[in-house]
């Protein structure tokens, strides 16, 4: 369970910059990312632990992110089919879940030297501090730009700062929830 | 004037760091010095637009025309990954002088998701090869800019005084979103130029 906090990969390993700052526009998109990530996560974990003894030494990268893609081919599928409207809110960032190196670095350094139940695990707990970290980004930045959280309204919209929806506002945020977290992490 | 168009979109108005978040792991990782920065987005410029090239024919003549579209993620990134082996290989033999100057960078550029973004881009956009290669090639360029600006304000940046839990990724986070905000005031010269070369 050391992924939530103390590895947490968005704000402590920066890992997957690309999704975190690229589908974090408000709260409910962060977290569907935050989620998606998190399903390949725990199923290539899983199958990749079960399967680490068959692969050769040599073709270790190539046959993970052959499992990796292949699940992200099937939750494409899977978010076509039952949830349109968000599979066309990430856009692009789904398929782009094949290069996000959270996945591919938990599966060499964790799912390949461990047996599968713990893999599952480890998945979870990755997959949750990913989860988190990008709905608290993208919670962050839905108030200051928008006045909303989920969509409810905290404060009139006249008062939200447009610029915290649009890109400067996503690298700025999460460099100071980077620092709070630093911060929170020494003391 | 079409190409010159995308040209100048895709450096500037659709930035692909500040405006699209793709590659942004490269970004933040090798920017540390402006002389790494550089090579980095050769080595970009270069793989990308051979990758658009190759995923683009693979898409249409064989992807395509066997109706196995569903397979395209699994397949772009797996052609991507054999080219960057290939174009290191082929690099070493041909010219070493390129390879030592890209060499280092080249197996970083797989996980980099510009290329596989891109080439996915190309084919959603409907793009011919001409304007897919065109499209690649300055989304590269406009990469290797925001890269080398913001590689030039991190050296600057280590001789300044930066408090304490602001220091290292979270200071540069900050600057990066002012270079996005620098870069947000190109926005609508897209459509400005696009009435001026008469295309709207």
């Amino acid at each position: 369970m050391n992924g939530i906090i103390k590895e947490n990969p968005t704000f402590v390993l920066l890992l997957g910059m690309c999704p975190t700052l690229g589908t974090t526009s408000s709260a409910i998109n962060g977290m569907s990312m935050g989620l998606a990530t998190m399903f390949v996560l725990i199923l290539s974990n899983l199958v990749i632990s079960l399967i680490k003894n068959l692969i050769p030494d040599m073709v270790r990268i190539p046959s993970f992110i052959v499992v990796i893609a292949s699940f992200v081919t099937l939750l494409q599928m899977l978010m076509q089919a039952y949830l349109p409207d968000i599979y066309a809110t990430l856009g692009l960032f789904i398929p782009l879940i094949v290069v996000n190196c959270i996945i591919l670095g938990r599966a060499e350094a964790f799912a390949a030297k461990n047996g599968p139940i713990a893999s599952i695990f480890d998945g979870i707990g990755m997959g949750l501090g990913f989860t988190i970290a990008l709905t608290v980004l993208g919670a962050v930045r839905e108030i200051l730009g928008t006045g909303k959280l989920f969509g409810l309204t905290l404060m009139p919209e006249e008062y939200g700062m447009l610029v915290f929806v649009l890109a400067p506002g996503a690298f700025i945020v999460l460099g100071y929830l980077i620092a709070i977290v630093n911060k929170m992490r020494k003391a | 004037m079409e190409y010159l168009l995308i040209f100048i979109t895709a450096i500037f108005v659709n930035n692909v760091v500040f405006s699209q978040f793709l590659g942004i792991c490269p970004f933040l990782g090798v920017s540390k010095k402006v002389e790494t920065a550089a090579g980095m987005g050769a080595a970009v410029a270069f793989v990308l637009t051979i990758a658009t090239i190759v995923t683009y024919l693979i898409q249409i003549y064989v992807l395509d025309a066997n109706g196995l579209g569903y397979l395209q993620t699994i397949t772009f990134i797996l052609v991507i990954a054999a080219l960057v082996q290939m174009v290191e290989i082929v690099l070493k033999k041909v010219s070493p002088a390129l390879y030592q100057a890209l060499g280092v960078f080249l197996p970083l550029i797989t996980t980099n998701c510009c290329i596989l973004g891109v080439a996915i881009l190309v084919i959603q956009k409907q793009y011919d090869l001409l304007t897919g290669v065109v499209y690649a090639f300055s989304t590269a360029l406009g990469f290797a800019l925001a890269l080398i600006i913001f590689a030039g304000i991190r050296e600057q940046l280590s001789l300044v005084n930066v408090p304490k839990g602001m220091q290292g990724m979270s200071i540069a986070l900050v600057v990066a979103g002012l270079l996005a905000m620098a870069f947000m005031g190109f926005s609508g010269v897209d459509g400005g130029l696009s009435v001026l070369f008469g295309l709207k």
